[in-house]
This record gives C-alpha cells, sequence and structure tokens, in this order.
C-alpha cells in the first residue's frame, strides 16, 4: 500500500519544497545556455536536456497529475514536432532569401560582435534544437515510466498505471 | 599512451555485447563501446598546453588559433552523443516490450526465431 | 544542383508534419487519409525529381561555405542512378501501404518513420563528407530499426532487437573509422581525403581504418558470414518496409557507400571482396532450399543476390562494374515486387507457410501473374531483365581471366531457379484448398504498385540498349572506375 502512495503520489514534503524553489532557477539557466549558445559553451541540446531535466524533476517529485496538466502528451509530441519544422523552415528560407541552402541571411556587423544577436539564424537554430530535444527526452522518460508490466492471471501484462 | 583507456573501454563493451545473457547486460556493453568512440574523439582534438575554444573580446584570432586546442571533434562528439541516446532509448524500449511478451530478460529462452 | 536540396527537405518535412498532425487534428480517420495523401504525393514527388535529373552532376557548398570549411552535396551518375532507383521504390511501396497497413494500428507513424527513412537513404546518397554521411547513415538505420518491430509481436521484436545489436556494432565502427581518417588528414571532406591518400603512403592505421569500413559495411550489407540479422528482420517487418529493406537500404547503406569508400577514396584494390561475393552467392541459396516460411526464403535469397553483385564488383573492370550495378537495379525491383506480394498473400490468407496455401492462381491472378514475372526474372530467364544482368556479370568474370567465378554464378542462378520453381508450385499452382475458396484479389491500391514494378521489371530490360545505357548505366561506371578522380567533382 505504500508503494502505491508512492507511485501516484509523489515524494517527501521535503523534497516537494525544494522543488517548487529550484524549479524555476533550473529553467532560466537553462534558456541562458540555449540563448548564449554561439558564444559560450552549449547550445541547442545541452539546454534541452537542462530544460528536459526540469519536467522530469516536477514528475519525480509531485506524481504524474500535476506534470499532465503541464504538458500531456500530445502537447508534447506536438512541440516536438515544432521544433524539427521550425529548424527546417529556417534552412529553407536560406534557400529562398539568399538562393543558398541554409545560408546564414541575417546580416552582422563588427560593431555587434560578441553580442546576443551576433549569430544570426544560429539563435533561431538553437531554439528550435531545445525544444525539440526538451520534448522528446521528457516524452521518452514519460512513456517508459508509467507503463508496468504486471503479472494478470498467469500471463504478463502491460498496463498504464493511472 | 593516452588512448588506452578508449581502448580498453571499446574491448570492455564489445564483451558486454558478445558474452553477456541479460538483455540489459547487451544494452549496457552498447553504451560503453559508444562513449569510449565518443571519448576516443574528444581525445584527438587535443592539443599540449592548449586553451579552450572560446575566442574573447580581448584576444587575437591568429593567437587564438595557434592555441587553442581543436574545436571539430568537440561538434563532432555531440552529435554522436545524441546519435547514441537515440539507440539506447530504442533499445531500452524494445527490451521492455519484449519482457512483456517472454517473461524473461535471459537471450537462450527468447529464441523463437530459428532456421 | 538546388533540385537534390528537395530530396532532402521534403520526405524530413513530411515526416515531421505527419506527426504533428496527431496534435492538431481530432479524429483518426482524417488523420490517417491526411497522413496517406501527404506521404504518396511526397514520394511522387521525389521521385519524379529523381528520375529527370539523369546528367545533372555538381557539387553544392550547404550555406555557402567553401569545401574544405563546410559540408557539401556531391552528386555524380553512380549516386543519380541510385537516387532514382530508391525514390521509386519508395513511391511504389507507399502506394501499396495505403491499404496494407490498415491491418496495423497507429498509421501515421509508420508514415513518418517511413519517411524518415526515405531521408536517411536520399542524404547518404547525396552526401559529399564523411561524417555527414555517417549521421544519414544513422537516420536511416534507426528509423528502420523501429520500422522491422513495428507490429509489436513476440518474433517482430526478437528480431528488431537483434538488428539493432548488429547494425549498432557497424555504426560503431564506422565512427571509429571516420575518427581515424580525420586524425591522419584533418579534413572530413571525401573529396579532399581522396585526393590526400592518394599522394600519401599506406600506413598500418589507414588499413586499420580500412578495414574497419569494410566490416561495417558488410554488416550493413548482409554479406555471409555477417548475414545473421536478415533472415529473422526482413520476415518480421510489414510487407512495404521489407520491399525497402531488401530493396534498396541494404544496397544504399552496404553497396554504395563501400564502393564509395574503397574505391573512390581509398583507390584500393577491390579484388578481396571475391571470396565473399562467391561464398555468399552459394550459401544463400543453400539455406534458401530448406526454407517453408516464404519471406524468410525470400530474404536468403537477397544474401544471394547481393553476392552477384559483390562478385561483379570485385573484377574491377568495366565490364563487371555494368553488370554489378545493372544486377542492383534489377534486384530493386523484382525483389520489392516479391516482397510485396507475398504481404499481399499475407493480407488475404494470413498465413506465410508455403505448405498452407495452393493454387493461388485461380483465386488472386494479379499477384499470381506478376509474381511468375519476378520469379524468372530473379532466376534469370529471358527476355526479363534478371537475364541480362547476370549475363554481363558471368561474360565479365570470363573475360577477367576467372573461369571458375563463372561456374559458382551459374551453379548459383540454376539453384535459385529450381528454389522459385517450388515457391510458384507450392503457392500458385496445384490444387486450391477449400478454406481458401472465397479469398478475393489483394485491394486496388495494392494491385496498382504491383503492376507498375512488374512493368519495370520488363522496361529496365531495355537499359542494355547502347542509347539508353549512355545514360543512365555509363555514367554510373565511369563514375565508379575514376577513383580518385573524385576529387574533380568539387572543381
Amino acid at each position: 500500500m505504500n508503494d502505491e502512495k508512492k507511485i501516484s503520489g509523489g515524494m517527501s514534503e521535503v523534497v516537494k519544497t525544494v522543488c517548487n524553489i529550484l524549479e524555476g532557477f533550473i529553467f532560466v539557466f537553462g534558456c541562458y545556455i540555449v540563448l548564449y549558445g554561439q558564444l559560450s559553451p552549449g547550445g541547442g541540446f545541452a539546454g534541452g536536456v537542462i530544460l528536459a531535466a526540469v519536467f522530469i524533476l516536477i514528475m519525480l517529485a509531485f506524481g504524474k497529475e500535476r506534470i499532465l496538466k503541464i504538458m500531456p502528451r500530445k502537447r508534447g509530441a506536438f512541440i516536438e514536432a515544432l521544433g524539427a519544422l521550425a529548424f527546417l523552415a529556417v534552412a529553407w528560407a536560406g534557400l529562398y532569401v539568399s538562393g543558398i541552402f541554409f545560408k546564414n541571411f541575417i546580416p552582422t556587423t563588427a560593431a555587434s560582435h560578441f553580442n546576443l544577436m551576433s549569430g544570426g539564424t544560429i539563435l533561431i537554430c538553437n531554439i528550435a534544437i531545445a525544444l525539440k530535444v526538451m520534448a522528446g527526452l521528457f516524452l521518452v522518460f514519460f512513456v517508459l515510466s508509467i507503463t508496468r508490466v504486471v503479472l494478470e492471471g498467469d500471463k504478463l501484462k502491460m498496463v498504464k498505471k493511472q | 599512451m593516452i588512448y588506452t583507456a578508449c581502448i580498453a573501454l571499446f574491448v570492455v563493451g564489445l564483451y558486454g555485447i558478445c558474452c553477456k545473457k541479460n538483455l540489459i547486460k547487451i544494452v549496457l556493453g552498447f553504451i560503453i563501446m559508444d562513449y569510449a568512440v565518443n571519448l576516443f574523439i574528444i581525445l584527438i582534438g587535443y592539443r599540449k598546453n592548449g586553451i579552450a575554444p572560446i575566442l574573447d573580446k580581448t584576444m587575437d584570432v591568429n593567437k587564438f588559433a595557434l592555441n587553442s586546442v581543436d574545436p571539430m571533434p568537440q561538434a563532432i562528439v555531440l552529435t554522436a552523443i545524441v546519435i547514441g541516446l537515440a539507440v539506447t532509448a530504442l533499445m531500452v524500449a524494445v527490451c521492455v516490450r519484449i519482457y512483456e511478451r517472454y517473461g524473461t530478460f535471459d537471450i537462450t529462452k527468447i529464441r523463437k526465431l530459428k532456421g | 544542383m538546388e533540385r537534390y536540396i528537395y530530396l532532402i527537405l521534403l520526405p524530413l518535412g513530411g515526416a515531421f508534419i505527419i506527426a504533428a498532425l496527431n496534435a492538431a487534428v481530432k479524429s483518426r480517420d482524417t488523420r490517417n487519409i491526411t497522413a496517406d495523401i501527404l506521404a504518396n504525393l511526397i514520394t511522387l514527388a521525389t521521385a519524379g525529381i529523381a528520375l529527370t535529373s539523369f546528367g545533372i552532376n555538381g557539387s553544392y557548398s550547404v550555406g555557402g561555405w567553401p569545401v574544405p570549411l563546410g559540408i557539401n552535396l556531391a552528386a555524380d551518375g553512380f549516386s543519380i542512378l541510385m537516387l532514382a532507383t530508391v525514390n521509386t521504390i519508395a513511391f511504389c511501396a507507399t502506394l501499396y501501404s495505403i491499404n496494407y497497413m490498415d491491418q496495423y494500428t497507429s498509421k501515421r507513424h509508420y508514415y513518418s518513420l517511413f519517411l524518415l527513412m526515405l531521408t536517411g537513404m536520399n542524404g547518404v546518397l547525396l552526401s559529399g563528407d564523411l561524417f555527414n554521411l555517417f549521421v544519414f547513415i544513422e537516420i536511416a538505420s534507426i528509423s528502420s530499426y523501429a520500422l522491422v518491430g513495428f507490429g509489436t509481436e513476440a518474433e517482430e521484436l526478437e528480431a528488431s532487437f537483434k538488428y539493432m545489436v548488429m547494425g549498432g556494432i557497424a555504426s560503431t565502427f564506422i565512427l571509429l573509422a571516420v575518427t581515424i581518417l580525420y586524425s591522419s588528414f584533418g579534413v572530413l571532406n571525401m573529396a579532399n581525403i581522396s585526393q590526400a591518400i592518394s599522394v600519401s603512403s599506406q600506413t598500418p592505421l589507414l588499413k586499420f581504418s580500412l578495414f574497419l569500413f569494410i566490416a561495417a559495411f558488410s554488416i550493413k550489407a548482409a554479406i555471409i558470414p555477417f548475414h545473421a540479422w536478415l533472415p529473422d528482420a526482413h520476415p518480421a517487418a510489414p510487407a512495404p518496409v521489407s520491399a525497402m529493406l531488401s530493396g534498396v537500404l541494404i544496397k544504399t547503406l552496404g553497396i554504395y557507400t563501400m564502393i564509395r569508400i574503397i574505391m573512390n577514396i581509398f583507390a584500393a584494390d577491390v579484388s578481396i571482396l571475391a571470396p565473399l561475393g562467391i561464398i555468399s552467392i552459394m550459401i544463400g541459396v543453400l539455406l534458401a532450399l530448406g526454407q517453408t516460411d516464404m519471406k524468410r526464403l525470400f530474404a536468403y535469397h537477397s544474401v544471394s543476390q547481393i553476392g552477384y553483385i559483390i562478385l561483379g564488383i570485385s573484377l574491377g573492370t568495366p565490364l563487371g562494374i555494368l553488370g554489378a550495378l545493372f544486377h542492383l537495379v534489377n534486384h530493386s525491383i523484382f525483389k520489392s515486387l516479391l516482397f510485396l506480394n507475398s504481404g499481399a498473400v499475407a493480407y488475404r490468407l494470413g498465413t506465410r507457410e508455403l505448405n498452407d496455401m495452393g493454387g493461388l492462381n485461380k483465386v488472386m491472378p494479379i499477384t499470381g501473374g506478376t509474381s511468375f514475372i519476378a520469379s524468372l526474372s530473379i532466376a534469370g530467364m529471358p527476355p526479363f531483365n534478371g537475364f541480362f544482368s547476370k549475363l554481363i556479370i558471368i561474360l565479365a568474370c570470363v573475360q577477367a581471366g576467372r573461369p571458375g567465378f563463372a561456374l559458382w554464378a551459374v551453379a548459383g542462378s540454376i539453384l535459385t531457379l529450381s528454389s522459385f520453381m517450388k515457391v510458384q508450385k507450392f503457392a500458385f499452382f496445384g490444387k486450391l484448398a477449400e478454406k481458401h475458396k472465397q479469398i478475393k484479389e489483394a485491394p486496388l491500391m495494392m494491385s496498382i504498385s504491383v503492376v507498375i514494378l512488374a512493368v519495370l521489371c520488363i522496361a529496365t530490360s531495355l537499359l542494355v540498349l547502347p542509347k539508353v545505357k549512355n545514360i543512365v548505366l555509363q555514367p554510373a561506371v565511369d563514375a565508379v572506375l575514376a577513383g580518385a578522380e573524385y576529387a574533380k567533382i568539387i572543381r
């Protein structure tokens, strides 16, 4: 019976309080790593993993019900596909605007080096990749952990633990 | 000499894939082998007493190019890690489904396909 | 040259649009029909682009970055021939899956994975950069691992896991070999590496990386003794996926990349592949003689026919390579046709065992007729295309001074003929069982795609005519034989 409560309700009060405080900071840190990807180490994939870690943390600390209100499965799949389509749209836009596929068509001047807007299309590509990685990693973790294999009668069956 | 760790990890991973009977241990062997190759790629770009490949406002570009470690293997490794993650996730998902169908993780008992 | 970008962009965009449809559209039937229409339009467009591009060679620098710094897409005669083959078979397979995939759930996931696999294959054929090649090989492989286990029954999952582990080992070897080449030369571009190898000495490190490449691509192409995953994976997959896997995937990821690496980059001696080819021909056919499962029999014959292609390439003469490339195109067509027919039979009857069938020609005439054409093609009967390609390979063996190989090839061909006569007798001729008297013909879309492939079976035998050969096949042979001159494509 204790196991049932643990699976559906999340963890103890200490964990829930700390998670409430920390999740905002981790999210902002993840966004920083994504946005400054052209100036310091990081970029789309690393930032996306950190952002996914926020959702996984919420799921571990509070249980499934709360995360299903924020990011149900369909919304996650849609954000994932949206990230990939945004990346492809930027690549195609390079072809459309200046005749070369994937070209960096946002002009940058020498005065704007080392600033946030100095990368051109790299910024948009980083955000798209971060969206895809965040949704993808979280969905993989979610799907692998909510299905359980239980013994029903004498056959094994896969059930979605509600 | 510096690549000994990579070769050792690669052989350990290959041993895990070839000689272990549990499905999960085979997946772990595959992960170790993948990371051994990633470590090898990173170590190729090393330059003795080199600096990190981040350009600062105060640095001269030519001096930077002479001193930094090679940034290209780092980009290669980022992609390779993502690919390894995707294959691992797929393998683990298939393992869970196999457990549901066969009831065991032992590969000597998962032998419906023969001939 | 911009047209080649759409060959990668269209399927990739289509895969994600179909995946995004899941959340945007509510009703399941609308989702399935939209996914059907979108996927078929995309494969029709890519097949159209690929078939009208014979002769447009060149290299395209992506993003405007010049060549050693950036990656490029390079198309020469060999790439264009394979692109036409891959996209045509993909179009027929998607046409077929409109009806066939109704028996599985979640058709939209199937189309997403299928279009991703097509993207990966197109990317492999077009890439001019070694690491880009690795990434596209991985995209195509991972999609095919998921597609093999698509209907999640026990045997399909076991086959998918076996395929995944062996394919994963091959991909790790490829990455290791690419890294060794990068550490020796400092560039990743295929043309630059081929120029650098032609002026440098043969260090043991280069030989090691060549060996890793041959091992990895042999696993991907299922040459004996690395074939162990193929007889399990190809029957377990749904029928259009089996057609794609056996028809184009093992050739793109195995044979095309092997030829590029050995002949164009390393410019090494190819005759080391000859024993592998002969062993594949004989052992593949001998193992196929005892099978009673229809698709498993076809899978073993795939191993055997790939042996013919490897034999033709290992001769190294222009006639040998012409025969090998012609056989590659032909095998894609008739092997896909055979797998699609077996899928139609399984769709109506529910079984793949040869002993349970009989006399199906009376109730399924289109399936029986096209299957008969495909069986005659693979056995090498005139006037179908298999006859011409096998004849050219056998003549090339004799011309290159190795009549022993020609004898093995003829023996393999005779055993193939006997094996397929067995299939025809058990499945299509003979007495019709009582329980099968109510079976109808395969549905409309499946029949249309099968008839298209059967017509292509006869039409590709026209490729030996000199006028057609010079447009289609001869540029491919010249591109392969050019060896290290491949670098001239960058200008």
